[in-house]
């Protein structure tokens, strides 16, 4: 080992050592931004140093500089601009997008690496090690890419969020699998070269494509965590590839990551990993069993009645759902809170889970707007305070909320839920009596304590907030 | 298995099993930020673009290596700077201190 392998090896070690301390940081609100701060440090760090490698090996072209200089300048500055332009409320198709390019920038390792090998050494004179790792990078990585698009499209609207289910679809994918497979195995035994590895990253983008169409929108938090991932584990394969140490070990953490948020995701929808990639969820096959006594009325309320409900409680849980992101009202709920809170009303918010279309989508908005974090509680947490809690104001969030997922039998049945119909009476902020993602009727809506506010939730919220001031500002009679 | 087979593939599983142990402690709250964090960590891959950009010599090679230049970049730049401004966010307001 040179002087200079072995200081690129310890800066390597050193990187890697910083992805872990900053993982580790992220596990706490005080000091996550800093956990962030020294992960990138690392990334800054194994960067440079690459660089001095790239300039004392003499052996690549111009041309091959040229082209990485170029492009990585290209991906930096589409990166910057969208991560400081993107709405917040847009954070989780960013997120996947991201997660689709990196997956794609594995896969071609793998393929620009196959290449170079098919000009310049014979097939057989390869490892298997490398064949074998060149077959699950592109496998693994083609899948992510492709899903991930698709992911994020579903995110921002531009591919139905509904189940997209065509006849024969799971023997479809099944199909493509094992040409995969075949392909994959046969490269890997040396044979094929690199048509054989073509076909193969097809299969996985059409893999990947016909794998994601048919989960509906309310998984798709779990297949996003499900694909970061495998980009995890592609990025390690990449690594295996080049016999790059930081890609494996950046690689495995980040594997094991979303392997971790996937299981605690899917167990917060109390959800088989395996019934959620299987699809079709959403369709509302079970809503018979589901549907709500017949002749259940719906009650609405006036913003002046419900100003005044939430005025005169002692207790207020917030309940924020999808709609929140979608109207991108977090701020105006989060000035009716605070309102609420110099009024002397002690206010908290609950967060299911999944509410949202990311884990922890509802407290990112929610933080943006300054709420502060302490009032944040989760699932058990406010389930504890429901009972003593006097309003519940739901806002855009529907099965999370469905009482229907207590009884077996229909398409929420056994997701743990938040109580709200435990509480002494039960705001709900929507825009129709629309059904949420799971495709059934919520029974919480003709509860006897429940009144609606239909409407936009920045709208109603506006009205709300309005209509409080007027009534603080008059002084309680 | 060659000696360096064996080393990356032991560094493979333990890093795995670091990845396990350091993760499965984040808070519900920090599950966004933790997932675009883990996002940009990811972008090592760019590391890996680099030194495939030392090996390319043909005409299909430099349209790759362009491309995966691109999206590396991307996602290192963006899985950044996109972590650190939600985690801007979560800041302890000093009116929780108050009462």
């Amino acid at each position: 080992m040179s002087g200079l392998d072995t200081t690129t090896h310890l800066v390597y070690l050193l990187s890697a050592v910083c992805f872990v301390v900053g993982l580790h940081l992220m596990n706490s609100p005080a000091t996550a931004r800093r956990g962030n701060q020294v992960s990138a440090a690392g990334m800054t760090l194994a960067i440079l140093t690459t660089v001095v490698v790239l300039a004392d090996d003499k052996s690549s072209t111009a041309t091959a500089l040229a082209v990485l200089v170029l492009g990585a300048a290209v991906g930096a500055i589409a990166g910057a601009i969208t991560a400081r332009r993107i709405a917040m409320t847009a954070m989780p198709q960013l997120v996947s997008v991201l997660n689709a390019v990196g997956g794609g920038a594995a896969a071609l390792i793998a393929l620009g690496d196959a290449i170079h090998h098919h000009g310049s050494l014979p097939l057989a004179q390869v490892p298997v090690s490398t064949t074998l790792t060149t077959f699950l990078d592109l496998l693994i990585g083609g899948v992510t890419f492709s899903g991930s698009v698709v992911a994020a499209g579903k995110l921002a609207g531009r591919i139905p969020g509904r189940p997209i289910v065509f006849r024969g679809g799971h023997w479809a994918n099944l199909g493509l699998f094992l040409v995969a497979l075949a392909c994959g195995l046969t490269y890997t035994a040396r044979h094929g070269g690199v048509p054989v590895l073509v076909i193969l990253v097809l299969a996985a983008l059409a893999l990947g494509v016909l794998g994601t169409l048919p989960i509906g929108g309310a998984d798709m938090p779990v297949v996003i965590s499900l694909l970061n991932a495998f980009t995890g584990t592609a990025v390690a394969m990449a690594g295996f590839v080049l016999s790059s140490t930081p890609l494996i070990i950046a690689g495995a953490l980040v594997g094991a990551a979303g392997a971790i948020l996937t299981k605690l995701m899917a167990d917060a929808m109390n959800r088989s990993l395996l019934s959620i990639v299987a699809g079709g969820f959403g369709t509302g096959d079970g809503g018979a069993a589901a549907a709500p006594p017949p002749g259940g009325t719906v009650r609405e309320a006036t913003p002046d009645d419900a100003a005044l409900q939430l005025a005169y409680a002692s207790r207020v849980v917030i309940v924020p759902g999808y709609g929140l992101a979608a109207a991108q009202a977090q701020h105006e709920l989060v000035a009716l809170a605070q309102a609420l809170d110099e009024n002397g009303v002690d206010v908290s918010y609950g967060i299911h889970p999944v509410a949202g279309r990311m884990p922890g989508h509802m407290n990112v908005l929610l933080s943006e707007a300054n709420a502060p974090y302490t009032q944040l509680k989760d699932l058990e947490e406010i389930n504890r305070v429901f009972p003593t809690t006097d309003v519940v104001l739901v806002v855009g969030a529907n099965d999370v909320t469905n009482p229907a997922a207590r009884r077996p039998g229909n398409a929420v049945s056994g997701m743990p839920i938040l109580d709200v119909d435990h509480a002494k009476s039960v705001l709900v902020i929507k825009r129709s009596m629309a059904s949420g993602y799971a495709g059934i009727d919520n029974e919480l809506y003709t509860n006897p304590r429940t009144a609606m506010l239909f409407g936009d939730a920045k709208a109603v919220l506006a009205n709300l907030n309005s209509a409080l001031t007027a009534y603080i500002t008059a002084g309680p009679g | 298995m060659s000696p360096m087979l064996f080393a990356d593939f032991t560094v493979f599983v333990l890093s795995l099993l670091v990845g396990f142990e350091v993760i499965s402690k984040v808070p519900a709250t920090l599950h966004t930020p933790l997932m675009s964090g883990a996002n940009a960590i990811h972008g090592v891959v760019l590391v890996g673009v680099m030194l495939l950009a030392a090996t390319t010599n043909s005409a299909v090679g430099y349209v790759l290596l362009f491309v995966a230049a691109a999206f590396a970049a991307m996602n290192v730049t963006g899985g950044y700077l996109v972590t650190d401004r939600m985690l801007e966010m979560f800041k302890a307001r000093p009116r929780d201190v108050r009462k």
